[in-house]
């Protein structure tokens, strides 16, 4: 196995970071969940490369924080918690008879603040590991990554994304050269000074990006009659329809257990008929095509270890993943759990350390 | 590989190409073969139909603009009646003019791979043709880094390479160094010939800056303008042409056949010339009467502008006095346009003071701040907003509290003619500069601030320029020019200001800053070092007077 530096599959870190997120969704214990955040945190900390999109793992620490500070302060906006040990006592404000049922502030208990900090928790969570693949992994690789089937779609959001920093651009440009003119700057009139300007702008950037993906051979030779077409879309539609909806109900303990996984295997046997049959149209070769080695398959394990772990668990022995709050007491640890979790660690050392943007082929310093 | 009837491996059989809505074709009756091998220079004034010619040869014309084309286009035996754009990829590869907004991926790699991806290149071979492509142009060191941080130089110089990875017989450039300092536009140059010397590939460049580009070129078009071209050596197609660098001028006037084309030639002609302008003083524009008691018009003292942790503009000093042009110079990134925008008042400003007439223009409201400087930005189309130049012409009258009708006289007297009913738009580049610096000279600024302004001029063009801003140092105007175009600023400035890492560091009289620097030195200067003359009108005024 190559310990040399390179860019692992972004779809390893993607199964390795969804793994995890489901191991985070079908346990409140807070130890837990502290874990599974401690573990993602490590590994992007020793495995993230240099370029931009790998230090946005910052923002989804903070959002993360938001998520789980919302879910307490919502709790206590919207009181109710009088059962247990009350241990903040709050004047309700009472409502008008038609939003009967909803209090506004009152008593707040413990049981009803940690219910709440225990599912913000969770939450974060499941947000920091798909922060964390964000981080590891190039967003734009897991693009070229799609099947041939779905080259128009990745190349439509490549586009998409390098438009809005440039609409960005543009509408601070043309702002600043409307005060050259001193024109005003708020109301109708100058909204059209700003908006013809960058219209005019983005439109004439998009009919040069138009001549210039047909000059380079964009949408060669491909001639599919209309009913194989629909035929592919429609199967590519439906599947990956099924793969969403597979997702969520995997990682959403609450919905019923046919949303899980039986939906994602079918989404993924309808889209495995649709891909080929599209992506025979599709004369076109991939530029370095990122492998699928060992150690790809062994950091995808290393999270869907603990995924399946805590899913068994939750079926059988619930209990030291769902701690009591009635009565109110100290979460345990389960040694089964926390092991489990820990193996998703292994990825700082087992995938190869990223290759530096910035120089040529130089290694990040792990 | 069979050619069209001309043989070449380009071939325009009698084309007249016609846009919708037009009246008169842009192109008539147009001949061409193009050998192969050759790097074959398109240049004609603004508007004459340069770009459709480089447009028709990979069939973006008529396929991706419209209008109809008759006659007959060849490339490496394909018509492009029947192979669309994308169905020449592998022969054609080409190069528009803003590279930044034909990149469809963001990092240089696979910028560079794009095109091979289309053509379902074996990825082995991809990464061959890469490696070889980075090297060739010197950008290995740039592989990994995202577009949109490389400098204009070397984004024109991926954007060629991501053409050449599909090794096309033909590549076509358009107006490839117009936006780039002199340094850049030498390293771009130097990858093209490379290419034409090393590799055979055939090239097809149009280009306004000619004394950039000519020596380089093994054949001239030059489109006259009535849809009609001159095709033949450089040196004999540009014995009469309206558009002709410096180098080429000065040869006319003393009269070498054939003329010369680099700066080489002419100084291994120029021995007789020099020493019949030994004892000459160059001639230079008298300086408008300055009112010495009254000080500068604007004066700036350690102005510093700052973007984050990046510091564009680092305690400058600068006085303007009245009727003076001051060419404001230095590569791309060193400051220029931060230094201009902050003296505006419009730009940030970290710290340090402007004053004009005892006014700072960043503490008053922009409509007044105009009244003291006015700035025409790099795309003056960002001020441009309504349906006709008359539109715009009355909306600058209220935005200046002017009498109705003067925005639209100062027009008339920069440029004449251009009728009301126009979408601004539809003008040229030098029509829209001109109703662009017509709005903000409507407010009468004392200090009129032009960035980039030769940017898509002709010769004439800027002819035209160099006389509008002699005329506003005249009235009495103090006029900045943020530039990398050499003989402009040869030519229109009194003064010129070198910046370098937000730094001054040359302020000086405009002979000699320019003559004895290698980057900026215009051709008439390098020709005729160690004497400090700067342009042909120079040359031609001390001449009459030695014969005389």
């Amino acid at each position: 196995m190559s310990r040399l530096p390179r860019a692992l599959h972004p779809g390893a870190w993607w199964l390795w970071a969804l793994g995890l997120a489901t191991a985070a969704s079908r346990t409140t214990n807070p130890l837990l969940l502290a874990l599974i955040i401690a573990v993602a945190g490590l590994v992007v900390a020793s495995r993230r490369g240099d370029a931009p999109w790998a230090f946005a793992f910052k923002f989804y620490l903070w959002a993360g924080l938001i998520v789980a500070l919302s879910r307490v302060l919502f709790r206590v906006l919207f009181g109710g918690g009088d059962t247990g040990h009350v241990i903040l006592w709050l004047p309700e404000i009472p409502l008008p008879g038609s939003f009967a049922g909803i209090h506004l502030l009152g008593p707040v208990s413990a049981e009803y603040l940690l219910a709440g900090l225990y599912d913000g928790l969770r939450l974060a969570a499941m947000l920091i590991c798909v922060g964390a693949a964000n981080a590891l992994a190039d967003p734009k690789r897991m693009l070229k990554a799609v099947p041939g089937a779905l080259y128009e779609v990745g190349t439509a959001v490549v586009v998409a994304l390098s438009v809005a920093p440039q609409l960005v651009e543009s509408v601070l440009r043309v702002r600043r050269a409307r005060r050259l003119r001193g024109g005003r700057q708020r109301g109708l009139r100058t909204l059209r000074g700003i908006a013809m300007p960058v219209l005019v702008d983005a439109l004439d950037r998009s009919l040069a990006l138009a001549a210039a993906m047909d000059s380079r051979g964009y949408g060669r030779g491909t001639g599919a009659t209309r009913p194989v077409r629909l035929a592919t879309g429609t199967l590519l539609v439906a599947g990956l329809l099924g793969i969403c909806v597979g997702v969520y109900g995997l990682l959403d303990g609450t919905s019923p257990g046919w949303l899980g996984l039986p939906m994602l295997l079918l989404g993924l046997l309808v889209a495995g008929f649709g891909l080929p049959l599209a992506g025979r149209r599709v004369r076109r070769s991939v530029y370095r095509p990122d492998p699928w080695r060992l150690t790809e398959t062994l950091v995808a394990a290393s999270g869907l270890l603990p995924a399946a772990a805590l899913v068994l668990t939750a079926r059988v022995d619930p209990g030291n993943l769902y701690p009591s709050l009635d009565p109110l007491g100290w979460p345990g640890l389960p040694l089964g759990a926390t092991l489990a979790v820990l193996v998703a660690l292994l990825p700082a050392w087992l995938a190869p350390p990223p290759v530096s943007v910035l120089g040529p082929a130089r290694a990040v310093a792990a | 590989m069979t050619g069209g009837m001309y043989g070449g491996v380009i071939g325009f059989e009698a084309v007249t190409v016609t846009y919708e809505d037009a009246a008169d074709p842009v192109l008539r009756d147009f001949s061409l073969a193009v050998e192969e091998g050759e790097l074959c220079l398109v240049a004609g004034r603004t508007g004459v139909g340069k770009s459709t010619v480089l447009g028709a040869i990979n069939g973006l014309v008529p396929h991706f603009t419209g209008g109809r084309l008759a006659g007959r286009v060849t490339v490496a035996g394909l018509d492009t009646r029947t192979a669309p754009p994308r169905e020449l990829a592998h022969v054609v590869g080409v190069v528009g003019q803003d590279p930044l907004a034909g990149f469809v991926t963001d990092t240089v790699e696979d910028e560079l791979a794009y095109t091979m991806e289309q053509l379902a290149v074996p990825p082995a071979a991809m990464r061959k043709r890469v490696e070889e492509t980075l090297d060739l142009l010197g950008i290995a060191e740039l592989r990994r880094r995202p577009l949109r941080t490389l400098s204009g130089g070397q984004q024109q110089r991926v954007a060629i390479g991501a053409a050449l990875t599909a090794h096309p017989a033909v590549l076509v450039l358009d107006e490839p160094t117009s936006a780039l300092d002199p340094t850049a536009a030498e390293d771009v140059l130097a990858a093209i010939t490379r290419l034409v010397h090393d590799l055979g590939t055939t090239v097809v460049i149009a280009e306004h800056r000619l004394e950039r580009v000519v020596q380089y070129a093994d054949r001239l078009v030059l489109l006259t303008g009535s849809g009609t071209a001159v095709s033949g050596p450089p040196a004999e197609v540009l014995v009469d042409s309206p558009v002709a660098p410096p180098v080429v001028e000065l040869g006319r006037l003393a009269g070498w056949s054939p003329l010369p084309l680099s700066v080489r030639d002419a100084r291994r002609r120029a021995a007789p010339l020099r020493s019949t302008l030994a004892d000459a003083v160059p001639p230079v524009p008298a300086p408008a009467p300055s009112d010495p008691t009254r000080g500068p018009v604007l004066a700036a003292r350690d102005v510093v502008v700052r973007y984050g942790t990046v510091l564009a503009v680092r305690e400058v000093d600068l006085d303007l006095p009245a009727g003076e042009v001051v060419a404001l110079m230095g590569r791309n990134g060193s400051g220029k346009s931060s230094l201009l925008w902050a003296l505006q008042g419009t730009g940030t400003r970290h710290s340090g003071s402007v004053s004009v007439g005892g006014v700072d223009p960043a503490q008053v409201p922009p409509h007044r701040a105009r009244a003291h400087v006015g700035l025409v930005p790099q795309t003056p189309s960002d001020l441009l907003y309504l349906d006709t130049v008359g539109a715009e012409c009355a909306q600058a009258d209220i935005e200046s509290e002017a009498a109705p009708g003067h925005c639209r006289a100062l027009l008339d007297q920069l440029v004449p003619g251009i009728p009301d009913d126009h979408h601004p738009r539809d003008l040229s580049e030098g029509q829209r500069l001109a109703l662009v610096l017509a709005i903000q000279l409507a407010a009468a600024p004392a200090v009129v601030l032009l960035d980039e302004p030769t940017r898509g001029l002709d010769y004439p063009g800027k002819a035209r320029l160099r006389q509008l801003v002699r005329a506003l140092a005249a009235e009495g105007r103090a006029v900045v020019l943020a530039t990398h175009d050499v003989e402009f600023a040869a030519a229109a400035a009194d003064r010129v200001v070198v910046m370098a890492e937000g730094e001054v560091i040359a302020d000086g009289r405009t002979a000699d800053v320019l003559v004895a620097s290698p980057a900026f030195a215009p051709q008439v200067a390098k020709v005729l070092a160690p004497q400090p003359w700067l342009t042909v009108d120079q040359v031609a005024q001390a001449l009459t007077g030695v014969r005389a």
